[in-house]
């Protein structure tokens, strides 16, 4: 609340330093504004901004790294025979402490000691937060007022106020990448912590995927993630035996055949398609697609399990339809007319153009939009745990139950998780292979098409 | 495009001659033809007579309708939606715009060589063996290798490119690149070589090598030729066609064009004082 | 001479034979079945979609229909409260299931001992008693008295009314017993069991019992959850776009931030779920299962997309405006500001609407920060506990009762029609300030 609070003050208070600050500006001009160095509004944002800014990477700072701090105290005055040695029970007790603190009861009647600790975690904190605000208002003030002594015709507000936006932009572009290395960084963490329970190589090369069994003891035998891997493998390629020549000549006819009217109508079809959630075609494949082909299978004399990769993998392959049509419409848009001309003019009908030359000269670029749709239904979660299952089975038949990297990381993690089970930290072992592997695949295919365009351009 | 091509012999041998047009070495007459792009006409009755194993020079200044007149002549204006042209195109006396008449097999007969060198991104081989090989002319191994061989000499490229037949045809130099644009066109042993500005992206050097194979080639094929190159025109045509502004002002005799034009236009286009 | 005469007849010969009309036929037919090809496949992808969206809605629209039943219930003291008392609190423990049951079986007078109550408690909704109380406790004066009251039925009478539990298959296999299905055939024919359009579904907060099921609360949640994505990634993706646009030099840094920023857009979104699950959750201890780290997941999630589309539509700003700009002495961040942004707008907004439209049907990375927890309540801040739409659809999907199906559906069907929404308006955002410079 108080956060809240020491926001508005920042707020007012920069507004206020703005007006302040062109005013004085104008004052100092003496009604002629062309001495300024800046026209007035500036030193109005140069004065906001000595408002603003220090106070807010005060406030950023404490939030940041305020619920630790507060820890540590507390854990400092409990006496030193609570502290536990071991990590895990450690964990635990600050659990404890802030549920204690937050008033969330955790079903059993606390120990009197961490109770104390509790009450004394929240008054550390609203102490915390009474400092907070005094200080950042004090700052906020006296950034204001230092500012404003400095405004003189010849101050340079302009370039500073730019200056400091161009940092800002800088800033929010250095975004993109703290997003990377914020994922990279967390899965390795935890990834690392859980190699050290379960040997990599067992994890990557063992045949029998069944955390539920693994609470203690020997775990290792328990996290095979081939079942998972092979499981990935086979939804993927049903969906690319779909998807692919779907999307494709569905793109080649859209950009060599179909009149501008078709065209008209078919766009927007496939952006549809291409806009509807991945939990929608989940609940499709579970409702209609699966029980279709089961039906399908019985027909034929199959036994096809109500739960299959075929029903996945083939509402997959119905999703990245468009993905793969429209990436696959602009390669083949960029090879050149020139080409096309070329053929038309041996006497080549168009499907003969499109075949022999049209595709093969965008082949490269098709491939790298293949790698990308594959990339996207390895990624893929929502159908797959819809409709495929959770069953770690190792095969290769596409009527039967599989389960795939990321539906076992969706299952088992539910936000509230024990950081230190082997269970929770194998997801964190497959989210780093799931990542690597896109990765990868995306890099690739990113180049490829990238180099494909430049050639035609 | 003209589907219809089930009974595509005994249409050609019953259809009517079209008018005025009984010297048998006019491989191609044009006759009144009007090019519009939507609404903008590019050609204005077009009267032109093309003749058998003879170069015509079509020349003009930019944008008068020269590259649409010779897409006239094989169809390819099809390929452009907003693209209508009337009037009679007539290749030995069969009106090509006619119903019966099937694209593909038009333009296996009037072959086109264009501005840009634009080979296929596939081997030197393929480059040539694509047109023989869709038209069924040849088969695969020795027969083909046969035309491909026949083809390249030819466009004398074959003693540069006979080692490395199986590199892409992308790789070669624009003069060659262009040459081999040329062999693939004689592959399919059209009747009609169309050539856009064939020569505008080459250097001096190359541009006499291809000079020299058009001449070369008159005598096999009639050879329709775009230039802006006035020395060009007079070298390897023998006919001069010049269009000005969706016009065809006037045709004639290389010579009699050059060293006595009857129109001030052409006069004033070809001593360069405009275009 | 004769040899030129002899090579162009034979040439003539070549296209004009037999052969090669026979060939010709040959490739024509290639031709169409090439076309057929294309055309399947476009027609293949228009079924799909039609098929889809024909289950959704046929499934869906049904939840806007409820069973009740309208009886009239004798507010029994007896019941409501044995010792006479008009304290709330024990007005709020009243048996008022006996009040329901009293009521039906006034109407089905057949529905006695032990089994025959259960039957027909089974036919009612849980509501129904907990509206019945709230009635009393609203007008404790009632008791006593007579009221007419629609009770809400059970999802079994309702799908069963609905024709969604089949009527000829045999009593075992049924989840209505033979007796039931004549008992809700009577009260039908006697218009004490009517359906009703009703906006339930959408206004109701969650529950367990799929009649009772609505999405009120998923769409605050979803709304929430917008608010914030919207509110972090659109700034930032907008400054991020003007500085490598206009600003940044074009160097290894800026080179490293484009690929990044590349292969961010193709990492898989549960990838997203992890980073907030280790990162927000563990490490910074933000509030599990809130809008306000779903919304920052979804925000880094969009971030790629909003950055690329703006990049894309201040790149279409032709550079003379810039220069148009910059010679009337403005700073290049001025340009920006009051030149090429305002052209660029509608560009970045139509990406900003379909990024957030993405954002607004994903599932997996909400699953993991803790979204997915049962919630009844609706979200009153950004750090309760929330869920959204399609998180919602995922978990009633999972439920066994015929009734979740329809109530999914209509689910989905809301999710759909703010998604077409969206793009409606980015499209038409498109199409009306579409410049060709
Ligand atoms: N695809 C097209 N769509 C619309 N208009 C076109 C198209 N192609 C050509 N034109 C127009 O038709 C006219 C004739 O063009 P054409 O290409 O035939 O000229 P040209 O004589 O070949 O010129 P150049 O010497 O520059 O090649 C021009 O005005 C041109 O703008
Ligand atoms: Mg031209």
């Amino acid at each position: 609340m108080q956060t809240t609070l020491l926001l508005t003050v920042i707020a007012v208070l920069s507004v206020v330093g703005y007006l302040v600050g062109r005013n004085r500006a104008v004052a100092i001009a003496g009604g002629r504004l062309s001495t300024l160095h800046s026209v007035p509004p500036y030193h109005g944002f140069y004065v906001a901004l000595w408002a603003g800014v220090p106070a807010l990477i005060l406030l950023a700072g404490w939030v940041s790294c305020e619920g630790p701090i507060i820890m540590s105290l507390v854990l400092g005055q409990l006496p030193a025979a609570l502290i536990p040695q071991d990590a895990q029970a450690l964990t635990l007790l600050q659990t404890d402490i802030l549920n204690l603190a937050a008033g969330v009861s955790t079903g059993r009647e606390p120990d009197p000691a961490v109770a104390d600790a509790a009450r004394l975690y929240n008054s550390f904190h609203t102490l915390a937060e009474s400092c907070l605000l005094a200080l950042g208002a004090a700052l906020a003030v006296t950034g204001l007022i230092l500012a404003k002594r400095q405004i003189r015709t010849e101050l340079r507000a302009r370039n500073r106020v730019e200056a400091t936006l161009n940092v800002l932009l800088i800033l929010c572009s250095l975004v993109a990448i703290l997003t990377t290395v914020g994922i990279v960084l967390s899965l390795l963490f935890e990834a690392i912590q859980f190699f050290t329970k379960v040997p990599l190589t067992d994890f990557l090369f063992g045949l029998h995927w069944n955390p539920q069994t693994a609470f203690s003891g020997d775990v290792s035998g328990s996290f095979g993630a081939v079942p998972l891997f092979t499981g990935t493998l086979l939804i993927t390629l049903i969906a690319m035996v779909v998807a692919v020549p779907v999307g494709l000549m569905a793109a080649v006819y859209m950009s060599e055949y179909a009149a501008p009217t078709v065209r008209a109508v078919v766009k927007p079809v496939l952006e549809i398609l291409a806009g509807i959630p991945t939990v929608v075609y989940g609940f499709f494949a579970a409702l209609t697609m699966a029980p279709a082909i089961r039906d399908l299978g019985n027909a034929l004399g199959l036994d096809v399990s109500s739960q299959s990769a075929l029903a996945a993998g083939v509402v997959m392959g119905i999703m990245i339809i468009p993905f793969v049509s429209s990436l696959s419409d602009d390669v083949i848009n960029a090879v050149p007319q020139a080409l096309r001309d070329g053929s038309y003019g041996l006497g080549a009908t168009r499907s003969e153009t499109i075949r022999e030359i049209v595709l093969p000269a965008a082949l490269p670029g098709i491939v790298g939009a293949v790698m990308l749709a594959v990339s996207r239904a390895i990624g893929e979660t929502m159908i797959v745990a819809m409709a495929a299952g959770l069953a770690a089975n190792l095969t290769a038949n596409p009527f039967a139950a599989v389960t795939t990297v990321t539906v076992q990381i969706a299952s088992t993690i539910r936000g509230d998780q024990e950081f230190n089970s082997p269970k929770t930290l194998s997801v964190f072992g497959l989210g780093l292979v799931l990542f690597v592997v896109t990765l990868i695949l995306n890099v690739i295919a990113l180049r490829v098409v990238h180099k494909y365009r430049e050639k035609y351009d | 495009m003209s589907m219809d091509n089930i009974t595509l012999t005994t249409a050609i041998r019953q259809s009517p001659a079209v008018r005025g047009m009984p010297n048998i070495s006019n491989k191609i007459t044009a006759r009144d033809v009007n090019v519009y792009y939507a609404t903008k006409r590019a050609l204005k009755e077009i009267n032109l007579d093309i003749e058998e194993h003879r170069v015509t020079a079509l020349i003009g200044p930019s944008g008068c309708g020269k590259s649409t007149f010779l897409r006239c002549l094989n169809r390819m204006n099809d390929t452009i939606d907003i693209c209508r042209v009337e009037g009679q195109i007539a290749l030995d006396g069969q009106d090509i715009y006619a119903r019966v008449i099937d694209t593909v097999q038009l333009r296996a007969r009037v072959g086109m060589v264009f501005q840009k060198p634009n080979p296929f991104p596939k081997s030197i081989y393929d480059n040539i063996a694509y047109g023989p090989r869709i038209h069924g002319l040849a088969q695969r191994g020795p027969e083909m290798d046969e035309v491909v061989r026949s083809s390249l000499e030819r466009a004398g490229l074959w003693g540069e490119v006979k080692d490395r037949l199986k590199e892409p045809g992308t790789g070669l130099s624009g003069g060659q690149q262009q040459r081999l644009c040329i062999a693939r066109a004689i592959a399919v042993s059209p009747e009609v070589i169309l050539m856009d500005e064939p020569c505008s992206a080459l250097d001096p050097i190359a541009t006499a090598h291809i000079e020299e194979l058009i001449d070369e080639l008159r005598t096999s094929y009639t050879i329709v030729i775009v230039t802006h190159n006035m020395q060009q025109a007079a070298r390897v045509s023998q006919k001069t066609a010049f269009f000005h502004l969706g016009e065809m002002v006037e045709c004639n005799d290389t010579e009699e064009i050059f060293t006595n034009p009857r129109d001030e236009r052409t006069q004033g286009y070809i001593t360069g004082r405009y275009g | 001479m004769t040899d030129l005469a002899h090579d162009t007849v034979m040439r003539r010969s070549a296209y004009q034979s037999e052969a090669f009309e026979a060939r010709l036929r040959q490739r024509y037919r290639a031709e169409r079945r090439f076309q057929v090809a294309g055309i399947a496949s476009i027609a293949f992808a228009a079924v799909m979609l039609v098929v889809l969206l024909t289950t959704i809605v046929m499934n869906g629209y049904t939840a806007f229909w409820q069973s009740r039943f309208d009886v009239e219930v004798l507010f029994d003291p007896e019941a409501i409260t044995p010792s006479g008392s008009r304290d709330p609190a024990v007005l709020a423990v009243g048996d008022y299931a006996a009040l329901v049951r009293q009521a039906l079986q006034a109407e089905l007078p057949d529905a006695t001992g032990r089994d025959g109550r259960r039957a027909l408690m089974e036919m009612v909704s849980t509501a129904a008693a907990y509206d019945l109380r709230n009635m009393v406790l609203a007008h404790p004066e009632i008791i006593g008295t007579r009221q007419k009251v629609s009770l809400l039925a059970s999802d079994t009478a309702d799908q069963f009314i609905k024709g969604h539990i089949p009527r000829n298959i045999t009593e075992d296999k049924r989840k209505v017993s033979d007796r039931q299905m004549a008992w809700i055939d009577l009260l039908a024919a006697h218009g004490v069991l009517t359906t009703h359009f009703s906006l339930d579904v959408l206004t109701q907060s969650n529950s367990r019992q799929p009649e009772q099921a609505g999405m009120w609360g998923a769409v605050i949640g979803s709304i929430m959850t917008m608010l914030v994505t919207l509110g972090l990634s659109v700034p930032i993706g907008v400054a991020a776009a003007v500085y490598l646009e206009e600003f940044a030099p074009r160097n290894r840094w800026t080179d490293l931030i484009e690929v990044n920023i590349n292969n961010l857009a193709a990492v898989p979104s549960i990838v997203f779920g992890l980073l907030g699950l280790s990162m927000f959750l563990n490490f910074f201890g933000m509030p599990r299962s809130s809008a306000l780290v779903g919304g920052v997941v979804l925000a880094l999630m969009t971030l790629p997309t909003i950055i690329i589309a703006s990049r894309a539509a201040l790149k279409a700003v032709p550079p003379s405006i810039r220069e148009a700009a910059l010679g009337i002495g403005a700073s290049p961040l001025q340009v920006v500001i009051h030149h090429v942004l305002p052209l660029a707008a509608p560009g970045v907004l139509t990406g900003t609407i379909l990024g957030l439209a993405r954002a607004l049907g994903e599932t997996a990375p909400l699953l993991l920060i803790g979204m997915v927890a049962f919630v009844v309540d609706v979200p009153g801040s950004l750090s309760d506990p929330a869920t959204v739409l399609p998180v919602q659809i995922f978990m009633w999907s999972d439920g066994s009762e015929r009734g979740w199906i329809e109530r999914t559906s209509a689910a989905i069907m809301l999710l759909l029609g703010f998604l077409i929404i969206m793009n409606a308006i980015a499209v038409y955002l498109r199409k009306r300030f579409e410049r060709r410079w």
